[in-house]
């Protein structure tokens, strides 16, 4: 049967060479870091080259900048209250844009309840921040400014670096969440002016279960997990030694592999979008075009007239991995908040799809899903009582007419 | 992947992927259409009603899987009923007979007994000398 597999922002298989570095860290060199013992000081000595390995691939002024968490989400967390939590008796105030990761929205609106204050600067109807909004949110309150690197939903690139100048020349810790972007967008955090930046490997063919936190000596961070005093004391408990492993090396390939990986995603993200516009009328891309201003993995479409789980379910049956950003498939029941941000129509983000791309796709994947995904509409269409009242003229179509093929 | 995994149960995703009674009718005698694209559902139910029964039912939906299958199996349940059994049909006869549905998508079934309530009230105003006659006590 033939397949595709569209979702690879949700996560990538484990690199063989990876899986094999790792493995003798479950089995054999099974030690624990803090042990002072042969066993014990391998272990050590593992974190501490995968340490470098990470420092290295994002530039960071020196391997202990790096601190390993468990996850993306945890990243952010530490950060966020890591540094509020340092900062408070110089201030209370946290900016952050209104499309960042839940993990960034919900730290926030956490710490609000705590007596911080925060000010969700807008973007605009691409997902662009301005810098200069960045710039007139600051107050004498600000302690951290939170702007992702690249949008996790709609693939909008951020102008990071000149928010990391306004950050620096304000002397204001910038933190970057850059799970989106990692591994697929270079990341230099000096040239960023990122005081913290945080990735996920299991997004670039690392493992799941662990998470990177750069955190430079400039920026105060108080650990939020305590215990004893591992990752210098900011990040208590017994390091996961074997996926810090594979996170050191997955970086490493990465970051070596980056220019084949980029410009094979980013011809095939072209191909696919060129092939679905064509061929489904009333179809829209949020977010900006492919190119230098979007995540090359990421394509985040609208259909008219259909609703986005029922197309998701369609394309599974068919062989087709997607993701969807609707009501309907969400566990809150709400639309994304990306969506609504950059204004979308409501109806427009109920038919959405988000389609993501890795270095494993092929290009009979990109042709198989734009030959099946305009039947799955059809069908749908259809069925939709929206559709038949844009087909009897009662009700207008909120997209612009059929686009001419380029 | 050896095994098919399924984020509803088979009679779900039958319903859903071959539903039943798609469609509009050129002279449906009651006609109901609830909810909003915007909150992701619309479900519209069109009946066609002879001596006090329901002889055909069809509809069509802007809805999740389970919007769609529960439309589709609603329709399916209420062939054959008088206008006073109609009246009385509930949700949760939707998701008993499609085997359950997960918590969250409840709501689908429930749009469907609107739809269908509407589609009945639509009726009604066109005939309001069919009332049941427990109505009018």
């Amino acid at each position: 049967m033939r397949s595709a597999y569209l979702d690879y922002q949700a996560g990538t298989p484990v690199l063989p060479e990876v899986f094999e570095a790792m493995r003798p860290f479950f089995t054999t060199d099974f030690g624990n870091p803090s042990s002072l013992h042969q066993r014990g000081l391998m272990a050590r000595e593992a974190l501490a080259q995968a340490r470098q390995q990470v420092a290295t691939a994002i530039h960071a002024e020196m391997p202990e900048d790096i601190i390993f968490t468990s996850c993306g989400t945890e990243s952010a967390n530490l950060a966020i209250k890591g540094v509020a939590y340092a900062n408070q008796r110089r201030g209370n105030h946290i900016v952050v844009t209104q499309i960042e990761h839940p993990s960034v929205l919900n730290s926030v609106e956490f710490l609000e309840k705590q007596g911080f204050t925060c000010t969700r600067v807008p973007v605009d109807s691409q997902g662009l921040v301005d810098p200069e909004a960045v710039r007139a949110a600051l107050t004498d309150k600000t302690i951290l400014i939170c702007v992702h690197h690249a949008n996790h939903d709609i693939g909008t690139v951020e102008p990071i670096a000149e928010i990391g100048r306004i950050a620096t020349e304000k002397g204001i810790p910038l933190f970057v969440d850059a799970v989106a972007s990692g591994g697929w967008l270079p990341i230099d955090v000096q040239a960023m002016g990122a005081n913290l930046l945080s990735l996920s490997p299991h997004r670039f063919h690392g493992p799941k279960g662990v998470g990177i936190l750069y955190r430079s000596r400039r920026a105060r961070l108080l650990g939020i997990q305590h215990g004893g005093v591992q990752e210098n004391g900011r990040r208590a408990g017994t390091e996961n030694v074997p996926a810090i492993v594979g996170a050191g090396l997955a970086c490493e390939i990465a970051t070596r592999e980056l220019p084949v990986r980029t410009a094979h995603v980013a011809r095939l993200q072209k191909k696919l979008w060129d092939g679905l516009r064509k061929n489904v009328p009333f179809i829209r891309l949020s977010g900006p075009e492919p190119g230098p201003g979007r995540l090359p993995t990421n394509l985040n479409i609208s259909t008219e007239f259909i609703e986005g789980e029922g197309q998701l379910l369609r394309c599974d049956f068919n062989g087709i991995s997607v993701a969807s950003g609707s009501s309907c498939v969400s566990k809150s029941l709400k639309i994304s908040h990306v969506l609504a941000a950059i204004g979308l129509d409501h109806a427009l983000a109920q038919g959405n799809l988000i389609l993501s791309l890795g270095k494993d796709n092929t290009d009979e994947e990109i042709d198989y899903m734009i030959e099946t995904f305009p039947k799955i509409v059809s069908v749908l269409r259809e069925m939709s009582p929206m559709w038949d009242a844009f087909q009897k003229g009662a009700v207008q179509s909120v997209l612009a007419p059929k686009p001419t093929p380029v | 992947m050896s095994e098919s995994h399924s984020l509803y149960n088979s009679t779900v995703m039958d319903h859903f992927m071959n539903p039943k009674n798609v469609g509009d009718m050129e002279d449906a005698d009651g006609v109901g259409e609830v909810g909003a694209a915007a909150c992701g559902d619309i479900m519209k139910i069109s009946l066609k009603i002879k001596d006090g029964r329901i002889e055909q039912a069809r509809f069509k939906a802007f809805g999740c899987g389970s919007a769609i299958a529960s439309s589709s199996m609603a329709t399916e349940l209420i062939k054959g009923r008088t206008i006073e059994e109609a009246m009385n049909f509930t949700n949760q006869e939707v998701v008993d007979a499609l085997g359950g549905l997960p918590p969250v998508k409840i709501h689908c079934s429930v749009l469907a007994e609107e739809a269908i309530k509407a589609a009945l009230e639509d009726y009604l105003k066109r005939h309001p000398e069919k009332a049941p006659q427990a109505g009018k006590a």
